[in-house]
């Protein structure tokens, strides 16, 4: 057949040559595509194959960048670079091309050239931004497909910075009458809302108008985004869950046109989603769930057994059923439906249900019961996929009693598999189910780890060996059993240093030697003098890295008596202690050392030491007062690493990380979007609670340096009380259980082996599900159990309600959070940390008046004020108002300091109060800076001491004043401060408040000359750019705008040229913020630069919010 | 969400590849050349899922792939795809590519790349499902493709046709969709 096509392709160019059709110049390349296909066959190898395509990029390459190429002949170049491309070999020099086809081409064209874009270039790469134009062009043209095109290039890659440019018109897209296009423009929407959330956040309505969407098809797309958001935060969209409902009944109901329908299941997809949405929304939520029981039951029931597709929406509905609120009918008849998945003889239903089962098995354990015969079967299955989830479902059932088994099948499976995933994922669980139960069998502890560590290689996580050796220096209750354990982990790791020790890996090698160092006495007919030998024997092995060989040095210094020993050690040290390796250097000092002066040792490394437990003050407390001499000596205060790492990177590149500056107006529903929301939320509940107390947190370090923190011992003593007692009658319950299985009656002998194994596997899982059969509230004390070990499993789903809980948390709390700082996560711990640090200042500054304290961020990478106080606080004196309880708002303004009178003042607001005192507060602003008034009034009867004015009678009122400035931007700035006052009769107390200031407080005019403008702006190097709205009445729109945003956010307007106009303006103090203004297109397009990070987001924000209000 | 989309044939020469998440030139060829590693030696009788291999099917990430004829194709996902539904996802694009190409066979992925790519990106954007309706899909290709269709050279298919020996056996075809194909005899096709 090659003959055939041979002639025929060699023949093509001739018949071309002949022929005057225009479309000769593109044949002709296609077949030299098609000798370049025939070329790489012929190749028999890789070199030539190089060879070839590199001959065949030279050519393309001369030909691309020939002024002669038509458009229609770089199509097919562009084809042939995609080929070339796509066997790996780089095309660079066309992506270029590719970027001009899709902007010069025609329709036919232009889809390759934006084909050979989207498969060249990715999200980051410089040439995309050349890109930006043809995509706002064809996002614009009339011609469907050019819009179908532009859509589907940007949700694939899109640079993250220029989304604000094409965002409007994607978002007109949504009203399109095609519905192709609403749907392409929805799932660009979602693009962008995965990559920068905050651009998107003004949309959501338009989300909900997609998700009403007339469509079917525009729909289902809106669902993707729902399936996100929600399973960001679930709390937000509770309210959709009828819709959904309703839509599924809809689809399940067959209401879907039969142009949806697929093998005739109506919309199997679309079911899937949203099967998969309910269960977010109805995840331990009981109103919720019970909304969706009825919808749930008629799917399972419509799905008939028929078809690949339907078993899909079985298992997505199974799943379903068992993470939402259970139901018990329900829960009966998802168990059945996973019956059916593990019986089937196909093999992908098997799998999954083995999934599913896994899924189920801590709310209903006895599910594996019914199914153990099918589950047995599924580990000798020759699929080793198949085997591998059932080693996940068994590990998911372990206890004391069947752990042997399970964990022996688990190492057969790790001597087989040769997928470095999976063996670092089994050798872990391998490792935490043997420490999880070492007590009762201490070889075969010791015997697994071994196996552990000689499979698991150097690939393993490095808590595995660290945690062996804590358990085994840590020891247990009983002496001789520790003394038993360690002898025999001695006794096991002679023969195999006797051995081939070369053939171990690295940490298993480190762990040998540290066992040797520790515990070889326990041996007594073993003498130290060959365990040097055998450890100096692992020295002059080649293989053997640095790091073990200081473990080996370590364990040697350990053992090395002097007398007979000495030669082997003075031997080694003196040879390391010239290495090269500082480590290595200083172990083999210690060692020459320590073998000379056996006292010194003695004392050094004492033998059978307990680990001391070492306290530790973790907030170097007692540097303080180096940290304030340095500080009064001018030090810079210090920044954490990632906040040091965060300021270099912000001064060198521009920051493209889009900020919070299209907030939506209700802040709320700004908690619930923003991507980071659960994190944040669950740190304003630890706010209110008290957390961040880092007392009481002890570090035990072991006499080889640090060792990680674990409670093993409790775990173990824990786990195991139980087990002996009920021992014989689980066993008994077991045998009961699987003589009821239909397979049991004349077992024929492989029959019976299975059997023994399911009872030895099983064994202990028919209790548990006699205490908790299907109810999720039921198994709670055990989860508890297991939480107070710190194990993963149960203490998730704690977490997670811990989560859901604080989501409901006082909303005041959320706001403050919110509002001083959407972008970052760490804001409850500075806000804490601030505090604190508020009211020291505060007290020590009692006495001297003008101090000014300046209070440093703590460790912050967000835009957290920082406060400077002229702390000049004026005392007013027992005031004409001595009504008492009555001190209203209104007079309060009449404290108001006198020079700050005439000054415009924000409403005065209650901050808080005890039954002694009631704070209140506003801002003033001053041409140069900002007020923060702060009124103490004293509502009792007594007076008050120390407050920062000194002493406020009986129902008066003292004024404090703060002048605020920002050191980094926020929307909001939040102020927090302690009071703190001591009662007459001797008792301090203190009263924690907070305040909130709006940005545009801080912001000011600033004046400046075109000029000086121009130099600023190129040497600014934070910007953002947005599109506002314009203003249209009847004066210019620009002018217009530029007057109403002066007003309302006091800029100043530089120069306005016809369509562009220059705005500027400061952040108190100097800190200058630059903003370009130009019409375009009924939008006024803003382009605002700074020297500070986040400044012009957060300005921007402003900028929106003005416009809005007008 | 869908991370990438390959396919290569039997002897792991690739034949389609599409990222929707980025990753370097080499990390590609080398994810190409492990998951034909994972897959190429699976028996048929064994289930169409995957996990594991350190690059992309990593921790959160499967494999599902399926194996037509000389070709197989492999779908990377996440968690939030369902297995079986991608499943038959691939079942309609391979259904597609038969119906566009007319009896599609691994030279009409070989010489039309683009073509493929393109029906692909009507099915799956960035990454999302978009359509899983195959007339659906092959409105909207066709729709672009009649300003192609006068551009064709007749005796270009002519020259075509002698290489289309090979043809998918489709597996599970069931519904209307089964007289659509004949069972072929199979000739192997090395590339």
């Amino acid at each position: 057949m090659s003959d055939v096509v041979e002639k025929t392709l060699t023949a093509l160019p001739s018949l071309l040559s002949l022929d005057s059709h225009p479309g000769s110049a593109k044949l002709s390349s296609t077949s030299k595509l098609g000798n370049l296909i025939r070329g790489i066959t012929e190749l028999t190898s890789k070199h030539e194959e190089e060879k070839l395509i590199q001959h065949e990029l030279l050519a393309i390459k001369e030909q691309v960048s020939s002024p002669n190429t038509t458009m229609r002949q770089m199509k097919e170049l562009m084809v042939r670079s995609i080929y070339c491309e796509m066997l790996g070999y780089e095309a660079s020099f066309s992506y270029i091309h590719a970027i001009k086809l899709a902007q010069q081409g025609t329709v036919l064209e232009k889809r390759v050239g934006y084909l050979a874009v989207s498969l060249f270039l990715n999200e980051s790469h410089e040439l995309l931004l050349l890109l930006v134009n043809t995509v706002l062009k064809d996002l614009q043209s009339t011609n469907l497909i050019e819009v179908c095109m532009a859509l589907t290039v940007v949700s694939q890659m899109f640079p993250k910075d220029m989304i604000p440019a094409i965002l409007p018109l994607v978002e007109e897209k949504l009203n399109h009458p095609k519905e192709i296009i609403r749907r392409k423009a929805v799932l660009a929407l979602y693009k962008f809302y995965l990559i920068a959330p905050n651009q998107v956040q003004h949309i959501h309505n338009k989300f909900r108008k997609a998700l009403c969407d007339k469509d079917p098809g525009v729909m289902t797309a809106s669902l993707h985004i729902y399936l996100q958001m929600i399973q960001e935060n679930p709390e937000a969209y509770k309210d959709l869950t009828p819709s959904f409902v309703t839509i599924l009944k809809q689809v399940v109901g067959g209401k879907l046109p039969m142009d949806f329908n697929y093998h005739t299941v109506p919309a199997p997809w679309l079911q899937i989603q949203l099967l998969r949405i309910l269960s977010l929304l109805g995840k331990n939520d009981q109103s919720t769930s019970e909304v969706m029981y009825e919808v749930l039951d008629e799917s399972l029931q419509r799905a008939e057994m028929n078809h690949n597709i339907t078993y899909a929406i079985l298992y997505e509905c199974v799943k379903c059923i068992y993470t939402i609120h259970p139901k018990s009918d329900l829960l009966e008849k998802a168990a059945k439906c996973i019956g059916n998945f593990v019986l089937s003889p196909k093999i992908n239903l098997k799998y999954l249900g083995l999934k599913a089962l896994t899924y189920v098995v801590q709310q209903d354990p006895k599910l594996a019961l019914q199914h153990q015969m099918t589950i047995i079967e599924c580990l000798d299955h020759p699929d080793l996929i198949i085997k591998r989830e059932t080693l996940e479902l068994l590990f998911r059932i372990t206890n004391g009693q069947n752990v042997t088994v399970i964990v022996e099948k688990m190492l057969e499976f790790l001597c087989i598999s040769e997928d470095d995933h999976t063996t670092i994922d089994l050798v872990g669980k391998v490792a935490e189910l043997a420490e999880k139960y070492p007590l009762k069998y201490n070889e075969w502890f010791i015997e697994t780890m071994n196996t552990v560590f000689s499979l698991g290689g150097d690939m393993m996580q490095p808590d595995i060996p660290n945690s062996f050796l804590k358990l085994l220096s840590e020891g247990f209750d009983s002496v001789e059993e520790d003394r038993k354990l360690r002898l025999f982990a001695v006794n096991s790791y002679i023969p195999l240093l006797r051995g081939e020790p070369g053939k171990l890996p690295q940490r298993f090698l480190q762990v040998i030697s540290w066992v040797l160092g520790e515990y070889s006495h326990l041996r007594e007919d073993l003498e130290p003098a060959e365990v040097l030998s055998l450890l100096a024997k692992l020295l002059d092995m080649k293989n053997s890295s640095s790091e073990t060989k200081s473990w080996v040095l370590m364990a040697m210094t350990k053992l090395c008596k002097g007398g007979a020993d000495a030669s082997v050690t003075q031997e080694v040290s003196e040879t390391y202690s010239s290495s090269l390796d500082t480590v290595l250097r200083q172990r083999a000092h210690e060692l020459q050392y320590l073998s000379q002066d056996p006292e010194l040792r003695a004392r050094v490394l004492p033998r059978g030491a307990k680990p001391e437990t070492l306290e530790v003050d973790s907030s170097l407390s007692f540097l303080d007062r180096f940290v304030s001499e340095a500080l009064a000596a001018g030090a810079a205060p210090y920044k954490p690493p990632h906040q040091r790492q965060e300021e270099l990177d912000q001064s060198k590149a521009l920051s493209l990380e889009p900020y919070g500056l299209s907030l939506p107006i209700s802040m709320s529903s700004c908690s619930i979007t923003d991507r980071q929301s659960p994190t944040l939320l669950s740190m304003s509940s630890g706010l209110s609670g008290d957390t961040l107390k880092l007392d009481g947190i002890k570090r035990v370090w072991g006499r080889e340096g640090y060792l990680a923190q674990r409670e093993p011992v409790e775990e173990a003593a824990q786990v195991e009380v139980p087990s002996p007692i009920q021992s014989p009658g689980r066993q008994g319950e077991g045998d009961s259980l699987h003589s009821q299985t239909p397979t049991q009656t004349p077992t024929p002998e492989p029959e019976q082996e299975k059997q023994q194994l399911a009872s030895s596997l099983f064994v202990g899982l028919a209790s548990q599900s006699s205490v908790s059969l299907m109810g999720k509230s039921e198994p709670m004390p055990q989860r508890f159990r297991r939480k107070a070990k710190g194990q993963g499993l149960g203490s998730s789903f704690i977490a997670n309600e811990q989560i859901s809980s604080s989501l409901i948390s006082p909303p005041s709390a959320v706001d403050n959070l919110l509002c001083n700082n959407l972008l970052d996560s760490n804001n409850a711990s500075e806000l804490a940390e601030q505090t604190s640090q508020l009211s020291q200042s505060l007290t020590t500054a009692n006495g001297t008046c003008h101090a000014e304290a300046e209070l440093t961020e703590s460790d912050t990478k967000g835009c957290n004020p920082a406060l400077r106080r002229d702390n000049c606080v004026v005392a007013a004196g027992p005031g004409p108002h001595n009504d008492p309880g009555r001190l209203t708002e209104v007079c309060l303004d009449s404290y108001l300091p006198a020079e700050l009178s005439g000054l415009s003042h924000s409403e005065i607001a209650p901050l808080c109060a005890n039954q002694s005192l009631n704070l209140s507060a506003c801002h003033v602003q001053k041409e140069d800076s900002l007020i923060l008034v702060v009124f103490i009034m004293n509502s009792s009867e007594s007076a008050i001491q120390q407050i920062p004015a000194g002493e406020v009678t009986s129902y008066s009122v003292a004024v404090g004043q703060y002048s605020l400035t920002v050191k980094r931007p926020a929307v909001h700035v939040e102020v927090v401060g302690t009071v703190s006052y001591q009662l007459p009769a001797g008792t301090s107390q203190s009263l924690q408040f907070s305040y909130k200031v709006p940005l545009t407080s801080f912001i000011r005019p600033f004046v400046v000359s075109t000029e000086e403008y121009g130099t600023m702006w190129l040497s600014f190097s934070h910007d953002t750019k947005q599109n506002l709205t314009l203003i249209n009445d009847n004066q210019e729109p620009l002018t217009a705008t530029l007057n109403a945003l002066k007003k309302k956010l006091q800029l100043h307007v530089v120069e306005v040229i016809g369509m562009e106009g220059i705005v500027a303006c400061r952040l108190l103090q100097d800190l200058p913020c630059l903003m370009h203004c130009r019409v375009n297109a009924g939008w006024l397009a803003v382009w605002l630069r700074s020297p500070v990070p986040d400044l012009p987001d957060c300005l921007i924000y402003h900028c929106q919010r003005a416009l809005q209000s007008l | 969400m869908i991370k990438a989309i390959l396919i290569f044939n039997n002897h792991g020469k690739p034949r389609l590849s599409k990222f929707y998440e980025h990753y370097n030139e080499d990390t590609e060829q080398q994810i190409i050349r492990e998951t034909f590693h994972l897959v190429s030696k699976r028996d048929e009788n064994v289930c169409n899922f995957l996990e594991g291999g350190m690059l992309i099917g990593g921790s959160d990430y499967k494999l599902i792939y399926r194996h037509y004829a000389t070709l197989y194709f492999v779908f990377c996902v996440d968690s939030s795809e369902s297995e079986l539904g991608i499943l038959d996802l691939i079942q309609v694009f391979v259904e597609t590519l038969d119906k566009c190409f007319e009896n599609v066979c691994e030279l009409d992925l070989i010489f039309h790349v683009d073509k493929v790519h393109n029906i692909l990106a009507e099915m799956v954007m960035g990454g999302m499902v978009l359509e899983t309706n195959m007339n659906e899909i092959i409105t909207q290709v066709d729709a672009q493709n009649k300003m192609e269709k006068s551009e064709f050279f007749p005796f270009f298919s002519f020259s075509l046709s002698l290489y289309r020996r090979l043809s998918f056996s489709l597996p599970g075809r069931t519904g209307r969709h089964r007289p659509v194909l004949q069972e072929r005899p199979l000739v192997p096709y090395q590339l």
